[in-house]
Order: C-alpha cells, then structure tokens, then sequence
C-alpha cells in the first residue's frame, strides 16, 4: 500500500517535472524542475531496492553536475524575446527530433514485448548474487571481477576527457603575479624587522 | 518502534507509517531545541573568548536569549524585495532548513537508536549534504542583487570543492569499517586502536585525514575561517543580505543544524560515536546516547574556538587549500590506507 502510493508519488511528480523542464520560461527555473525529477528519480530507484544507484543519482547529478549547470545558466544573461524568436524557424528539426523519439520508444516496447533480450550470459566463476546482500556490494564484486577491465577503461577515458579539458583551457597568463605559500610561511620576523636601541635626539639609520 | 505500535492494535503498515513520523518528531523537535540552546552557547563561548559577558539578560544567565531572538524574528515583517524571484525567494530558506534536518534520519543515537538503518547510510549523508548548497545558490539567485549573488557563486564553488575532498576521505573510513552503515562504521572503532581505545581518530593511519575532515566540515558548512559566503567587508550579508524575519531565521537555524550535523559526522566518522572514549565495562554504564552527545559538544566546542580566534581565508587560499593540499592529500591517503589493510589481509 505505501510503496503503491509512493511509487505513483514519485512516478508522477518525476512526469510532471519532466515536462515543466521544458515548459518553464525561465531556464534557471528549468534547471531546478530539472533537479526536482531527478531526485524523484532516485526515489523510484530506492522503491525497486537499487539504493546504491538511488545515491549515486542523488550524489553526481543532483549534487555535481546540475550545480554546475545552474552556475553557469544563472551567469547567462538571456534576452527571453530572442530565444523565442527562433521558435519557428527550429520547429520542423524539433519535429524530426520528436518522431524519432516516439517511433524508438515505441519499437523498444514493442520488442520487449515480444520477449526479454539475452545480452550475453552469467559469468563463469562468479557466484549468482543473492537478495540479501547489499547491492553496493553486489555491484563491487562484479565490477572488479567480471567487468574490471571495462570499468578500468571507463575511468581511463574520463582521465583523458580531464586532462583534455586542461589543455584546452589552460592558458599561462603574463604579467599577474601568484602567491608563493612556502616562501611566506618560512618568513620570520627577523627577516623582516630588527630591533635598534636608538638614544634620543638621533634618526634611525634605515 | 513499529511493534509498539503494532501493539496498540494497528496493522504493520499503520504502525510503521506512524512509528516514522513519531521518529521524525522526536528526532526534528529536539533537535529544532538543541540549536537554540547551541546557539546560546556559541555566544557565551566567543563572548568567554574576548572577555565580554555575552547575552546575560533575557532569563537566568541569558539563557533564553535565543528563544527570545526567535519571537522577534517571528514578529517581524517579511519583505520581499520587488525585483526579487518571489517564489524562489521563499523556497531557498525552506530548502536550507529541510536539508539540514534530512540527514539526521541515518545517525545512530545510542546502540540501534536510529530512525532509519540504511546499508548506504554514509552515502545518503553525502548526497543530502551535497543539496545544502541549493539553498544557498537559488537565496543569492532569486534575491536579484549583486551581492547575494556574488556570494552563491562562492558558495557553490566552495561546496563542491571541499566535497570532493571529503568523499575521499569517507572512503578510507569506509574502506577500514568495510562498510556504508553507519552504525557499522561506529562499531568498527570498538577497541579499536591498542585493543582498548574506541576511535579511528587515535590510529596513526587515520589521523591526519581526522583533522582533515574536521577542517573540510568547517569548509563545508561555511563556518569561519571559511565564511566566504557571508564575508561582511566584501558582500555585506552574502546571500541573506535581502532576507529578513522568519525566512532570515530558516537560513539561521539550518545554518546551525549543519553545523552539529557535521559535529555528529565527525563524532561517528573518527571518535567512536556512542561508544565510550575507551573500551572499559564500567564506562558502558553511562546511556550510549550522553557519550555521543558530549562528543558532539566537544566538537562544537572546538568550532566556536576556530571560529573565535582565526582569521578569514581569502578566496583564492581556499580554493588552494581545497583543490592543492587537501585533493592530493586526500587521494594519496586512500591508496596509503588501502594498501596497508591489502598488505595485513584486513580483507582475507
């Protein structure tokens, strides 16, 4: 019964959200309808048991990635009459868009409908995994075992998409000056202040 | 809780609805009075810390004080400032406040006291503490003023710099426990280090990375000397500057609730939460619940003194700090931990 309720809570605030990203004029307000389906999304994932995944979703998108895209819509100064100007002119793309899209969800339905899909088999040597272990471990032990060098890989191309970004954006600007922490730190007053027992009626020799 | 319930004669789901929302209640209120009474106590502290008396005025020793700030924000007038983002404006203090109480469900009070135990309790407190900075962003946003604004461009930066560090952190305290459970991790520190003494704090290997957290809580929770986000000399108020009445205060006590919510992860993460400091029968007689929360206050003790006595970080020695010391630090102590526990066959 509450998971019945919870489940058509989430689903439907998830479907509504969704659509209010688009609809909303604003594109901050988008954003933030935005981070509302995903978090919505990471209740379904925590109704179905996938906790793991729930957080994860809750902890890359929600708490990484849609910051960073509210940091950089916020800083845009967007004329709004502009941007619905184009509207005609994109209609007959987003159309496109959109059929493809339908017609994809469709056959994906439809071929699931006509039967589960057997992508590859179990793997040999690791033991089938049971409910009741935790499912962040669950997905430990198959990523390091079954899949490492998949995953080893996966984080080898972020590593590269990383130092990629770098490279492209880095520039050595001239002229400004940095802060050099050690040289500050070692700093003592000696080498900077001394003191002069200096009789009266005398200047100070600098 | 639920059996209880179940006792009075409701079937489990109504029991277990209402077992949840007693929990919450009993968990949120007490807390709502803890905050006020914390708040009081960091005044006395940093007034003890300049020689000053601190609030002495409003019941014995001042010690309503709090309640009474809170009557008056309460009667104040709300002002919305016109240019301003209306809803958005009164959302962003909800979104403090609710966040700030949201993590609490996952921490263990005493042995079991807990209202949520959850295998991914760990990770549930850091995507709920990564959403603090929301409110943060969409106050300066939504206020349509330069200096909120500038200040939620700096909170937002802050927040997440100093996640990422704190999440390699929480992997070398997880990887020792050898779980996300929170009470688990809390049960892992028992006789922990010499056989005797229940902390990580204490193990060679885990100290540094102990006070690293401490600083990256305060980071995290824009606590002095990181309180960029509402540096008075550059941004008058930071994001609060157009806020004022009971929104005003919603961004207060969240603030506060952060705050001993990292009190409490730095008490369960390094100092053995409700185990008493050292494994000795006696010590047990004392409620699991009184070692946890004197840990708490001696946390909170140790924020007001930094707070009271260092000077304010500047932007760009923050940013240093967060992504050049600590990121490389950080890292390097997950590979330095997990090779020790691969080298003594922690796992076998």
């Amino acid at each position: 019964m509450i998971q019945l309720v919870s489940f058509y809570v989430f689903a439907s605030i998830v479907i509504a959200s969704a659509a209010m990203v688009i609809f909303a004029r604003n594109p901050v307000h988008s954003v933030l309808w935005l981070i509302v389906a995903f978090f919505n999304a990471a209740g379904l994932m925590v109704l179905i048991g996938a906790e793991f995944i729930a957080m994860l979703l809750v902890i890359v998108y929600v708490g990484a990635v849609a910051v960073l895209f509210l940091f950089v819509v916020m800083m845009l100064d967007i004329d709004f009459a502009e941007l619905r100007a184009g509207f005609i002119k994109n209609v007959p793309l987003g159309l496109l868009l959109a059929i493809v899209l339908v017609a994809e969800l469709v056959l994906g339905i439809g071929a699931y409908q006509a039967g589960a899909v057997k992508l590859g088999t179990a793997a040999v040597g690791v033991a089938s995994i049971s409910a009741t272990v935790p499912n962040i471990e669950a997905v430990g032990a198959l990523l390091y075992s079954k899949y490492v060098f998949l995953f080893e890989t996966a984080g080898l191309i972020l590593l590269v998409a990383m130092v990629g970004a770098i490279v492209l954006t880095h520039r050595r600007s001239h002229g400004t000056r940095g802060q050099s922490i050690s040289s500050q730190v070692q700093r003592r007053p000696q080498d900077a202040t001394r003191n002069v027992n200096q009789p009266s009626g005398q200047g100070v020799e600098l | 809780m639920t059996s209880f319930f179940q006792n009075l004669g409701m079937n489990y789901e109504a029991a277990w609805f209402t077992a949840t929302i007693a929990g919450i209640l009993l968990i949120a209120l007490p807390l709502m009075l803890a905050v006020a009474l914390i708040i009081y106590a960091e005044r006395k502290l940093w007034a003890a810390f300049a020689l000053r008396r601190g609030p002495n005025v409003v019941g014995p020793f001042g010690i309503l004080q709090s309640f009474a700030d809170g009557l008056k924000v309460f009667l104040q007038e709300t002002i919305i400032p016109s240019a301003s983002n209306r809803g958005l404006f009164l959302i962003a203090p909800i979104i403090t406040f609710t966040v700030a109480l949201m993590a609490w469900a996952v921490i263990p009070f005493a042995d079991g006291v807990v209202l949520s135990n959850i295998n991914v309790g760990l990770l549930y407190i850091l995507a709920i503490s990564s959403l603090g900075v929301y409110g943060v962003v969409i106050a300066g946003w939504a206020s349509n003023s330069k200096y909120p604004f500038y200040s939620a461009m700096r909170a937002a930066a802050q927040m997440i710099s100093y996640e990422v560090s704190i999440g390699f952190i929480l992997i070398c305290v997880v990887l020792w426990a050898g779980t996300f459970n929170v009470g688990g991790i809390i049960e892992g520190q028992r006789s922990h280090v010499f056989g005797f003494i229940n902390a990580y704090a204490l193990n060679p290997l885990l100290f540094p990375i102990a006070v690293m957290f401490l600083i990256s809580s305060m980071a995290e929770t824009a606590r002095a000397p990181f309180d960029l986000t509402e540096a008075e000399s550059e941004l008058v108020a930071g994001y609060q500057t157009e806020y004022s009445s009971m929104a005003f205060a919603l961004f207060w006590l969240g603030e506060y609730a952060n705050v001993l919510l990292m009190c409490a992860l730095n008490a369960i993460l390094f100092w053995g939460g409700y185990l008493p400091p050292v494994d000795w029968a006696p010590l047990y007689v004392v409620p699991g619940i009184i070692w946890f929360f004197a840990k708490i206050l001696l946390m909170f003790f140790i924020f007001a003194w930094v707070k009271a006595t260092v000077p304010r970080y500047r932007y760009d020695q923050l940013m240093r700090l967060g992504w050049k010391v600590f990121l490389p630090i950080s890292l390097f102590w997950v590979f330095l931990v997990s090779g020790y526990l691969m080298f003594t066959g922690h796992f076998a």
